[in-house]
């Protein structure tokens, strides 16, 4: 039972907005290069058909980085990006699956959507991390994760660019783990390491 | 509303039913989206609970017609991927441009927002005379605002940009008359277009074509029901037809893969080759 704990503790889910980007490459440039996580990244952005983020990511990690296609399936040691104007969804433990249907906080991908199918999937064995941004995105999201047994850890408010969002989760949660910007790569980095030994 | 969410159990059954009372085939759809349009529904409906939705399923008929409508996802802009419709300007119509006639088929359209897209585009080639929009998907009531030609005002700024990016050199607003809220597209536009239902999941072929259109909608399949439809469109495109899917979808895995070559590396356009 512990031992399936640990080999399914390995989804940690993204989610930023506006003020986020930064934070991110830091988070990314500390992943261990030997990681078996599977790490996934809910951005909002603007729909753009090159490969920005992609490339931004992949300058600061030797893992693999990829912009998740239609029924793309889930790697272990992959540093997943959700696609601009895409819902992301968890088919199954194995398969990613794309929604384009209505924008949600005139955003689209939605972090919410995105964190309620995976922790109906990954249930306790998911981290979610809530960034920066300007709206209220993530927070129902960050709840249902709090209620299926996962991890959520949110961005101090008091250190984000933008507050707003980190600060709508942390009303909603009961169990918070709330790092400053400056420590958050790190505090990963470490939980990492914990939950791999 | 964390009570509402149904079970997996609760969609097969659901499935089952829609099967056997109506002929609509989900079978084969992506589970994890069409769970969130289930939930979604009952929400905006206000079923208490997936027994009172069954419910109505099974006694309403006419409940029907607005389920399969927020089942399937119909949301759609024009010039959506501005860059695809240039690779189509640029690459596509050229090539089609000798053709005596231009028989195009946009498969899963909605509202027909991409039909006029395509449209206005067949038009500034000057192609549109010799061209015929085949618009087909599983909504009734969604084709019908195609024969209309009537969108919301509100849109026109987001798709005129949309349209400039595509290569549009035109003032966009020449394209139709503002109505209050409504902006009514030229009707030569719709004296080309063909509206029909089809359903990509139980119906054939019904023509052949030079270009077929399937943006965002296999997304909402599974693997097998995806190769079965690619299917159908390899069997309805002429030798040397195109085919274009949304950004994010891939022929790579799929058996007609091998028939098809890509055009443009960053745009999901195949022309296939046989």
């Amino acid at each position: 039972m512990a031992e399936d704990r640990i080999i399914r503790s390995r989804i940690m889910l993204i989610g930023g907005s506006a003020g986020s980007l930064e934070i991110i490459l830091n988070i990314i440039a500390l992943i261990p290069a030997t990681s078996s996580f599977i790490y996934v990244i809910v951005v909002h952005r603007k729909y753009s058909s090159d490969s920005v983020l992609e490339d931004l990511l992949a300058n600061k990690t030797t893992l693999r980085v990829k912009e998740i296609e239609d029924k793309e399936s889930i790697v272990p040691g992959t540093i997943y990006i959700a696609p601009a104007d895409y819902h992301l969804l968890i088919e199954n433990e194995y398969t990613f699956s794309l929604d384009a249907s209505e924008k949600i906080y005139f955003s689209r991908p939605s972090i919410d959507v995105s964190l309620e199918s995976a922790s109906e999937i990954f249930k306790d064995s998911l981290i979610a991390v809530l960034l920066s941004g300007a709206n209220a995105d993530g927070a129902k999201g960050m709840k249902k994760v709090e209620m299926s047994g996962g991890l959520v850890i949110v961005q101090d408010p008091a250190t984000a660019d933008v507050s707003y969002m980190p600060e709508q989760a942390l009303k909603l949660l009961e169990h918070p783990v709330i790092v400053t910007a400056q420590r958050l790569p790190e505090y990963l980095l470490m939980l990492h390491d914990h939950i791999v030994k | 509303m964390e009570g509402q969410l149904i079970r997996d159990e609760d969609l097969e059954i659901l499935m089952h039913e829609l099967f056997n009372l109506y002929g609509y085939d989900f079978t084969n759809y992506a589970k994890a989206s069409l769970k969130r349009r289930v939930n979604r529904l009952m929400i905006i409906d206000r079923f208490p609970s997936f027994a009172e939705l069954l419910y109505r399923v099974k006694s309403d008929p006419d409940y029907l017609t607005r389920l399969i409508q927020e089942l399937t996802i119909n949301v759609t802009e024009m010039f959506r991927d501005p860059l695809v419709f240039k690779a189509i300007r640029e690459q596509v119509l050229p090539v089609l441009a000798t053709h005596p006639f231009i028989r195009i088929w946009h498969a899963g359209c909605a509202s027909g927002e991409e039909v006029y897209s395509m449209a206005i585009l067949l038009e500034e080639a000057n192609l549109l005379h010799k061209s015929l929009l085949y618009a087909t998907d599983l909504n009734p009531s969604v084709i019908e605002n195609i024969k209309k030609g009537i969108f919301p005002m509100s849109q026109m700024k987001q798709y005129s940009e949309n349209y400039i990016q595509s290569g549009g050199k035109n003032d966009f607003s020449t394209y139709y008359t503002a109505l209050y809220d409504w902006a009514k597209f030229d009707d030569k536009f719709r004296y080309k277009m063909i509206t029909a239902t089809h359903n990509l999941v139980s119906d054939r072929s019904f023509n052949e074509f030079q270009i077929i259109i399937c943006r965002n909608v296999l997304i909402y399949f599974d693997k097998q029901l995806q190769d079965k439809v690619l299917k159908l469109f390899d069997d309805s495109l002429e030798k040397l037809g195109f085919l274009v899917l949304g950004t994010k979808e891939n022929i790579r895995f799929s058996p007609v893969t091998s028939r098809f070559k890509q055009i443009d590396n960053k745009q999901k356009i195949w022309r296939k080759t046989e």
